[in-house]
């Protein structure tokens, strides 16, 4: 496998990936019986000092934010007494680490370490199965270790009908080079990795490192989680754990609608019907010489209700100079969308103009309503460049 | 000809007495496709507009045929009606539904592949049209006609905008496929391009991706190892924002791919034109074929 080191993070910007906290994470595993340390969540100086006081010392104060490279921005500190956890716990609080402000610390009995190891199980798209690493280069760069080292992460993918064998356990451990005495131990914690991967459902579970003691006991250090929006249903304890606070106020208003809104930094807002549809919207109209506001796909079978929903959630983000709708119909009728419109002119009597391109199913019944509800500073255009055209021309309007 | 659906198709669609259920099908029958049943557990016996509703998969089969299914109910309940049809011997089994879970949409295919008897098309996509034959699912048909162009894509309305721009420029369709968005499809663009490739219908074929997966970087490679008739693509998502991204697994596992630049770079380098507007593609087929009549 060739190194590549243009490593961009685009996983699928617009799916809704519930991402967890470390130490969200750990309780989660540990619900499926994989060995944890000690440790308890804090917001404030106060409740890490109780915290640590509880646990003992020494301890690990450690930023709770789901991004990658805490340590390396100061967010993990070893704290050998109380003083140093209020000094730590009062430095790592409100901190930024890649953009996220840390709003809790994890307090975690610190580790004697012999090895360290990584482990991972991700739901492999392209192959379409789980796929289960491991390597005995854990607690450093992963990434850097799979571009310069490719072998030293075994990889294996699990029959998802087959499920997690004792065998597969050995197969990673024993390619990876583990140390001997602890090759079954290592793959029974893999066996419950996967448990728990399957059990609750979620598309990542990571763990960086994955150590074992002097003592030869073999125990997770770090967690990451990802878990399926969708299956969230299933699983209200998990479905409570969603941290809001890293949305901003338009995103988070847009979820609660069941809305698929992406914030971006330009002035126009967009609405359109289809992940696919309003990608292409945002494209043509960045070619048109305009900068979208928004990515919002109001989604299939859109009712007029979440169209007026949608519309009030554009225009919360004061930048929005001009709204376009870009409306294909497919499952979508373009005389609710019509309906939709009329009513959010009722209800949040917009002040910026709209351009709105309706094609589809019902669209000339559509285009009818709109027609004759004579909305102010409502524009129809015929095709989706044409439209593209004209918001950018009424957003750049003085 | 066409591929996937056509006049041989029988459909029995689950879901068939929800409101959008209704809808849909009656679209579908009025569009000219052959709607032999429906399945609703526990409305067996009644029938919707004078097509039967019958209680399981295995007694619409039973009493009328059908070898093409259509799934249309709620996200809960649609790997198991997938399972169903797959059990009762569907060939063909064409889901909309969309928010499928990851995890059943992963067991559904995984259990579709070891048997090896159907084959399942999306979940959360449009269905399949073949234009002056069959329509299953909601592509809004009216748009589209008969010809020479085969259509593929993993975004439902993206799929008529394409389309409809190809057909203001003239050109019709042999069959238009949309395989869906989502994490694990049943059909990958490397599968409904090989049809179209031996399709004698299908002149140029269209591939319409967008950011996110492998799929399209796959297809590129599929393209240049089997593929003779002119591919044409594009790609939605170059100013779409980068997704974040938690953990280093994904990052170890697909490498630079899933950006729309890396998959227009796959693309051209296998000898495929990648248009950067719905409308681009459509002068693109131009260029390749002539205008159409």
């Amino acid at each position: 496998m060739a190194a590549d080191r243009t490593r961009i993070r685009i996983h699928y910007s617009l799916d809704r990936p519930m991402d967890l906290l470390e130490y969200q994470g750990k309780q989660l595993f540990a619900r499926h019986g994989i060995p944890i340390s000690p440790g308890k969540p804090a917001r404030t100086v106060e409740a890490a000092v109780a915290a640590a006081d509880e646990i003992g010392y020494p301890c690990v104060v450690k930023a709770q934010v789901q991004i990658g490279g805490r340590g390396k921005a100061g967010g993990i500190k070893l704290a050998d007494d109380p003083g140093e956890v209020r000094e730590y716990a009062a430095a790592i609080l409100g901190m930024d680490i890649g953009g996220l402000t840390v709003n809790e610390v994890w307090i975690e009995l610190a580790s004697d370490i012999a090895s360290e190891y990584y482990a991972s199980i991700v739901f492999d798209r392209s192959a379409k199965a789980p796929l289960v690493m491991l390597s005995t280069k854990g607690g450093m760069d992963i990434e850097a270790v799979a571009d310069e080292d490719p072998d030293a992460i075994a990889r294996l993918h699990v029959d998802p009908l087959l499920g997690f064998q004792s065998f597969h356990g050995r197969r990673l451990a024993f390619e990876a080079g583990v140390d001997a005495d602890v090759v079954r131990p290592v793959g029974a914690m893999l066996a419950q990795l996967y448990e728990a991967f399957i059990a609750e459902e979620a598309t990542l579970v990571e763990v960086n490192p994955l150590i074992v003691t002097p003592e030869r006991v073999v125990r997770v250090l770090d967690a990451k989680v990802t878990l399926d929006d969708n299956s969230l249903f299933r699983h209200p304890e998990n479905a409570e754990l969603r941290d809001s606070s890293a949305e901003d106020e338009q995103e988070q208003m847009a979820r609660e609608r069941g809305l698929t809104y992406v914030k971006l930094d330009g002035d126009i807002g967009i609405l359109g019907n289809g992940a696919g549809l309003v990608m292409s919207t945002l494209d043509v109209v960045a070619l048109a010489g305009g900068r979208p506001a928004n990515f919002l796909d109001a989604g299939g079978g859109s009712k007029a209700e979440a169209i007026t929903s949608a519309v009030e959630v554009i225009l919360s983000d004061p930048k929005v100079k001009a709204v376009l709708f870009n409306i294909f119909g497919g499952i979508t009728r373009c005389d609710e969308v019509a309906k939709g419109l009329i009513e959010a002119f009722e209800v949040v009597k917009p002040t910026v103009p709209f351009v709105v391109r309706l094609d589809g199913t019902n669209d000339v019944e559509g285009r009818r309503l709109l027609a004759e509800a004579k909305l102010p500073n409502v524009h129809a255009e015929s095709t989706m460049d044409g439209a593209a055209k004209k918001v950018v021309e009424l957003a750049a309007a003085p | 000809m066409s591929i996937l659906v056509g006049t041989e198709t029988r459909l029995c669609v689950s879901g068939i007495t929800g409101r959008e259920g209704t809808f849909h099908t009656l679209r579908n029958r009025e569009y000219g496709t052959s709607v032999v049943s429906g399945v609703t557990p526990g409305k067996g016996g009644q029938s919707v507009e004078g097509i039967p509703v019958f209680d399981t998969f295995h007694s619409a089969v039973a009493e009328t045929a059908a070898n093409t299914a259509m799934i249309f109910v709620p996200p809960v309940f649609a790997a198991d009606s997938i399972l169903e049809a797959e059990d009762a011997g569907i060939e063909l089994i064409i889901a909309i539904t969309e928010g499928i879970p990851a995890h059943d949409e992963l067991r559904a295919y995984s259990v579709i592949k070891k048997n090896g008897r159907a084959r399942l098309i999306g979940p959360n996509c449009p269905g399949v049209l073949s234009p002056g034959k069959a329509n299953v699912g909601i592509i809004p048909a009216a748009f589209f006609k008969q010809g020479n162009v085969g259509l593929v894509s993993r975004s439902g309305t993206l799929t008529y905008q394409i389309g409809n721009e190809l057909a203001q420029s003239g050109f019709g369709n042999s069959t238009i496929v949309g395989i869906g968005g989502d994490p694990v499809p049943g059909t990958d663009f490397i599968d409904v391009i090989g049809l179209f490739q031996d399709d004698p219908e299908t002149e140029l074929i269209v591939m319409c991706g967008e950011i996110g997966g492998d799929a399209e970087e796959r297809a590129a490679d599929f393209i240049a190892a089997h593929v003779t008739k002119p591919v044409l693509a594009y790609i939605a998502g170059f100013t779409a924002p980068p997704g974040k991204t938690m953990g280093h697994a994904g990052a170890i596992v697909s490498g630079s791919k899933g950006t729309a630049a890396a998959k227009e770079e796959a693309l051209e380098a296998k000898g495929v034109r990648v248009g950067r507007t719905p409308t681009q593609v459509a002068e693109l087929a131009v260029s390749l074929l002539g205008a159409a009549a």
